[in-house]
């Protein structure tokens, strides 16, 4: 599904990732871990679209078609979704009306009938339950007002309507406390099919507990310096990120 | 703003030149000009001549240069329009029902107006007519509220206006439906001028909505110079939504005065979207405790539009409340200016006053010009301001890209979100709605 081969990217000319390569097959979740400053949040943010982000070497195809080629809302479209680190709060633009304006473009690039506003609120209405997401919430603008809790909620609620391919959770656990976490990941949980997949990018071992990943990858200084199945994730939970650092370093030494 | 291009030594007699074209009224009935008024409006006349035709060396036209306005062959609008029906006005309604006073040039047409039946506690018609049969009732607050001293237009429409709209809500009324001003301007001829008058009293705990709007049937080069009065009794409660939607050459000058008495309220809506050059001052004056004014204003600019408010919120009673909220939106090469002034009297004390002008400038050759003006002689006050210009906020645009909205509609639906922001604010739910409809189809075009 997606594809991610020696990518190299930067911002204001510092380079960050430094040759990449991720595979990620339907039906897989992947875990992205590393300590801060590794390039976790680039690698998200290149896989999104995001403009500040120079692409210096490398490429990515999702589902075989050249995805930095594509616009941020092509990719949208296309089926890639980036669960975002600080959601973003947009003053007057009302919850519902964005949701699904975003989902009917979504719908059109699948070539599926638009839905309409009785149609749309019976999807929300059953997707806000497995979020256990106050309903109220949708009435307001997009983010404001949102606890940071319920910003998260709010991210893979929409996920939840959007269904999309691949899942991108970009330190989605980061201010959540436990409750909170629980209901996100069971969330995430209920969303996996053997068609979608997701890149869950964490910082800390816990989210793991909740969702367990089928592969954890250690991203150090923008590359993928170990990858292993979901015990890694307990190891590094045990022993912390020196280990690795310091094997890398004597790596490079040698 | 480019540097002015008037020559003083001329405003003397571009205003003689200006008062012979439309000076019209001299020939009026003597019923409609009473010797009170007739000597309020000679004396606007010598005032308007001594102030000249505006320039930008003066502070409060700095930003502002009207000398293009003294280009247009100018002359008092005619009472023209007399083939149109209501079925050429319905469109310019913002909504269907309530009362509603229809002027063409300046003139009141009771023919195409719809007038509340008898009985309701609202008194509603046209200024002339009112002046004609009871101009005692008009007496004590016609031009007796916006002043002359600083501002030419003023004077000017004080010395000239013919007509315009008279409503008056006894004590302890309440108007149930929203009463809808309409002023149209008819003329195919470039130069038309009319300068409509209103007067709108609100009596003691009265209760009263009224929507003012302009548009023009043509796309000639009009002018609109208009007042309105509002003054408020004691615990009266009065919304007051102006709506500019002129011609793209039109030249729209306006003032609205409100005087508050204690306990009263006041909310006022101030949206422009319209004219090549607009200059809009909204005024209150909050004589005794508790009054409360809300100045709201939304302006959108395209094109060489210059889109200019001047506010002035006049504490001069204790514990009264003011909140400014003007949000502008330019795009093309148009011009937006925002001067808020804020008097504290000495006497005010425990006032709370504040003031936001926020923009949004969509293109490099678009601009802003905002200034807060606060002159305060009480030491017991709150009052704060704060003006902001910026662009749109990139990461809210990535939002919405990110969840497969494309990049116009997300800059559209930010843009609106931003004018909604005012808009809102409006609790005349028709015409809230109407207005959102209108700017939705503004920002679905090419240009903002």
């Amino acid at each position: 599904m997606l594809d991610i081969r020696d990518l190299s990217a930067g911002v204001d000319g510092k380079e960050i990732l430094k040759g990449l390569s991720l595979s990620i097959k339907a039906g897989e979740v992947h875990a992205l871990m590393g300590p801060n400053g590794s390039g976790k949040s680039t690698l998200a943010g290149v896989l999104a679209g995001r403009s500040e982000y120079v692409v210096t070497g490398g490429g990515v195809t999702f589902n075989g078609a050249d995805l930095l080629e594509m616009k941020p809302e092509e990719r949208a479209r296309a089926g890639v979704f980036l669960a975002f680190q600080y959601p973003v709060e947009i003053p007057g633009v009302n919850s519902t009306y964005f949701l699904k304006a975003a989902l009917n473009e979504c719908r059109k690039a699948r070539h599926e009938e638009e839905l309409d506003a009785v149609e749309f609120l019976a999807l929300v209405k059953s997707k806000t339950k497995l979020l256990e997401l106050d309903p109220a919430l949708l009435n307001r603008p997009v983010n404001e007002g949102f606890s940071g809790g319920e910003k998260k909620r709010n991210e893979i609620f929409q996920m939840a309507v959007l269904e999309p391919k691949l899942a991108i959770l970009d330190e989605t656990d980061s201010g959540l406390d436990i409750d909170a976490l629980r209901i996100v990941a069971g969330g995430v949980n209920k969303l996996r099919r053997p068609d979608n997949a997701a890149l869950v990018i964490t910082h800390y071992q816990r989210l793991l507990n909740y969702i367990v990943p089928d592969f954890v990858h250690v991203l150090v200084n923008g590359r993928i310096v170990k990858s292993g199945g979901k015990e890694l994730a307990l190891e590094l939970e045990k022993r912390g990120y020196d280990w690795i650092l310091e094997g890398v370093a004597a790596s490079g030494k040698a | 703003m480019q540097t002015h291009t008037d020559k003083p030594p001329q405003t003397t007699a571009n205003v003689e030149l200006l008062a012979a074209a439309l000076g019209a009224f001299d020939s009026a009935p003597a019923g409609a000009n009473p010797p009170w008024l007739k000597s309020i409006r000679e004396q606007a006349r010598a005032r308007a001549s001594q102030l000249g035709f505006p320039n930008t060396r003066q502070e409060e036209w700095r930003f502002t240069n009207m000398a293009p306005l003294l280009q247009l062959p100018l002359h008092a609008a005619a009472a023209n329009g007399r083939g149109l029906s209501a079925r050429d006005i319905a469109p310019f309604r913002l909504f269907a029902d309530g009362p509603c006073l229809v002027f063409v040039d300046g003139m009141f047409r009771k023919d195409l107006s719809a007038l509340p039946g008898n009985g309701g506690a609202l008194k509603i018609g046209g200024l002339r007519d009112q002046l004609a049969a009871n101009p005692r009732e008009l007496e004590t607050d016609l031009a007796r509220h916006a002043a002359c001293d600083g501002n030419f237009f003023t004077a000017l429409n004080t010395a000239f206006f013919q007509d315009g709209a008279f409503i008056y809500v006894p004590a302890d009324a309440t108007a149930e439906e929203p009463v809808q001003l309409l002023f149209l301007a008819s003329s195919g001829r470039p130069g038309a001028t009319a300068h409509p008058r209103n007067l709108i009293l609100a009596g003691k705990r009265s209760g009263l909505k009224v929507v003012e709007s302009y548009a023009s049937l043509t796309d000639a080069a009009h002018v609109t110079n208009a007042v309105t009065e509002l003054v408020l009794g004691a615990e009266a409660r009065v919304e007051h939504c102006r709506l500019q939607n002129e011609n793209g050459r039109a030249f729209h000058v306006s003032t609205v005065q409100a005087v508050q008495a204690g306990g009263s309220h006041w909310i006022s809506h101030s949206i422009a979207t319209g004219a090549r050059i607009a200059r809009n001052q909204v005024q209150t004056l909050l004589t005794a405790e508790g009054a409360e004014a809300v100045l709201n204003g939304l302006f959108l600019g395209r094109d060489e539009q210059l889109i200019d408010h001047h506010t002035v919120v006049d504490h001069a009673g204790p514990r009264c409340e003011s909140h400014e909220f003007f949000h502008g939106i330019l795009s093309g090469r148009s011009h937006g200016v925002f001067n808020g002034k804020i008097f504290v009297r000495q006497d005010a004390q425990k006032t709370n006053a504040k003031q936001t002008n926020r923009n949004l400038v969509l293109s490099d050759s678009a601009s802003i010009d905002t200034k807060p003006q606060l002159e305060i002689f009480a030491d017991d006050v709150k009052c704060t301001h704060g003006a902001t210009v910026g662009q749109l906020d990139q990461e809210a645009l990535f939002y919405l890209r990110a969840r497969g909205i494309g990049a116009d509609q997300a800059r559209r639906m930010l843009i609106r979100a931003f004018a909604s922001d005012v808009v809102e604010r409006i609790t005349m739910a028709p015409a809230r709605e109407r207005l959102e409809e209108l700017l939705a189809g503004r920002f679905d075009g090419a240009a903002i």
